[in-house]
């Protein structure tokens, strides 16, 4: 169980995919225009991850190594297709929102190198752990990245306005370049931070 | 589909500056990021996906035009199409080094990268859900490559700067490209409305 929480924690705060490992960055910016977007792609990721890391390590000693890579493609598109018909079916205005990137969940490079790097190497357990964790540490950069874009963007959170009435709405924090500018500048200064820890 | 000249000269200036692919869509940024550290290797990759790119979406768009369709298979476009590109760049790959080694020490480094690059399965999704004929797949392809490769070069060319510049220790690196890359969105945003 302690080594549940190892694994959990590894993903969220220490290699932490979008902000320290670089990886996945496209849907984080493309999608965090809205809160209620970035909540649906943390589920979206959370669930294919874990339903395929969980796959992959119970199938490590069968799969040829040489061939592991196409496996693994197959097992995650599998998965993606399934939330990519259920989005279209029971939420369609936020499939709709999400567009190309809901099927783009099958390259995001998050899924391709946990199965790699983690997946295929141990048991079901700790793989688990490591996919939740992955996932949760996405599902929060993604959330702060909407948080700022959703508040000086569009003036509310959730859909609930929280500025008032009269407040203009930052056109920059929607388009492309907000994004860009918010990730850099949170990247920096989680270095800041944990470099002083460290210290 | 008319395709007149003026419908090919749209699709080219918006899927290369209007929407490129890497400043105002926000795909294939792993790539963009990670290879851009200088001129040359943004080159290599630049040409590394605008072979690829065209060659799977020729592909797909044929595969999907021929096959899922008139059989009702659309459910299966996502494994269909990442396998038709995981095997494409192995093919790739592998005729490269044997025919034509000068090409694949070129850019034989970005391929098994490209498989796993959203920009190449992105470009054949948009060319499938726009309905293009097989003309404008090429040219909308060739023109999304162009875009990328054109974004990778400027932004390598001010990270190369970048180094001479004098900035925060906590922000060398990976935050300030993203934050040049802002700079570098706002300037495409200009042009925006350029084709209606």
């Amino acid at each position: 169980m302690r080594q549940f929480w190892y694994f959990f924690k590894n993903g969220i705060v220490g290699e932490n995919p979008v902000l320290r490992l670089m990886i996945g960055i496209c849907s984080v910016l493309a999608v965090s225009v809205k809160v209620e977007n970035c909540l649906a792609m943390g589920a979206a990721v959370i669930f294919v991850l874990t339903c395929s890391s969980m796959v992959i390590s119970s199938m490590r000693k069968i799969i040829p190594n040489q061939v592991r890579i196409p496996i693994f493609i197959v097992v995650i598109s599998t998965f993606t297709t399934i939330v990519d018909l259920v989005m279209k079916a029971y939420l369609p205005p936020l499939s709709k929102a999400m567009g190309i990137f809901i099927p783009l969940i099958v390259v995001n490079c998050i899924i391709m190198a946990r199965a790699e790097a983690f997946a295929s190497k141990r048991p079901i357990l700790p793989s688990i752990a490591d996919a939740l964790g992955m996932g949760v540490g996405y599902t929060l950069v993604i959330t702060a990245i909407g948080v700022v874009r959703e508040l000086f963007g569009y003036g509310s959170l959730l859909s609930v306005r929280i500025f008032p009435e009269n407040y203009q709405n930052m056109m920059f924090m929607i388009l492309p370049p907000g994004a860009f500018l918010l990730i850099g500048v949170y990247i920096g200064l989680l270095n800041h931070f944990s470099r002083r820890k460290s210290k | 589909m008319n395709t007149g000249l003026f419908d090919i000269f749209k699709i080219v200036i918006s899927a290369a500056f209007i929407e490129n692919i890497l400043l105002a869509r926000y795909i294939g940024l792993c790539p963009y990021i990670g290879m851009s550290t200088n001129i040359a290797n943004s080159i290599g990759m630049g040409m590394a996906v605008a072979f690829v790119m065209v060659l799977s979406s020729i592909v797909t768009w044929t595969l999907w035009n021929y096959i899922f369709v008139p059989l009702h298979l659309e459910y299966l476009r996502i494994m269909a199409f990442i396998l038709v590109i995981a095997v494409l760049v192995q093919l790739v790959e592998v005729l490269l080094k044997k025919n034509v080694p000068n090409l694949y020490r070129a850019m034989g480094i970005y391929l098994p990268l490209i498989t796993t690059n959203c920009a190449i399965l992105a470009v054949t999704f948009l060319g499938v859900d726009y309905n293009y004929n097989l003309l404008q797949v090429v040219v909308y392809s060739i023109s999304v490559a162009f875009g990328f490769t054109i974004a990778m070069i400027l932004l390598a060319g001010i990270r190369e700067k970048l180094r001479y510049a004098k900035v925060p220790s906590f922000y060398k690196g990976y935050p300030m490209a993203f934050i040049v890359t802002s700079l570098l969105a706002i300037a495409f945003i200009g042009f925006k409305g350029l084709v209606k």
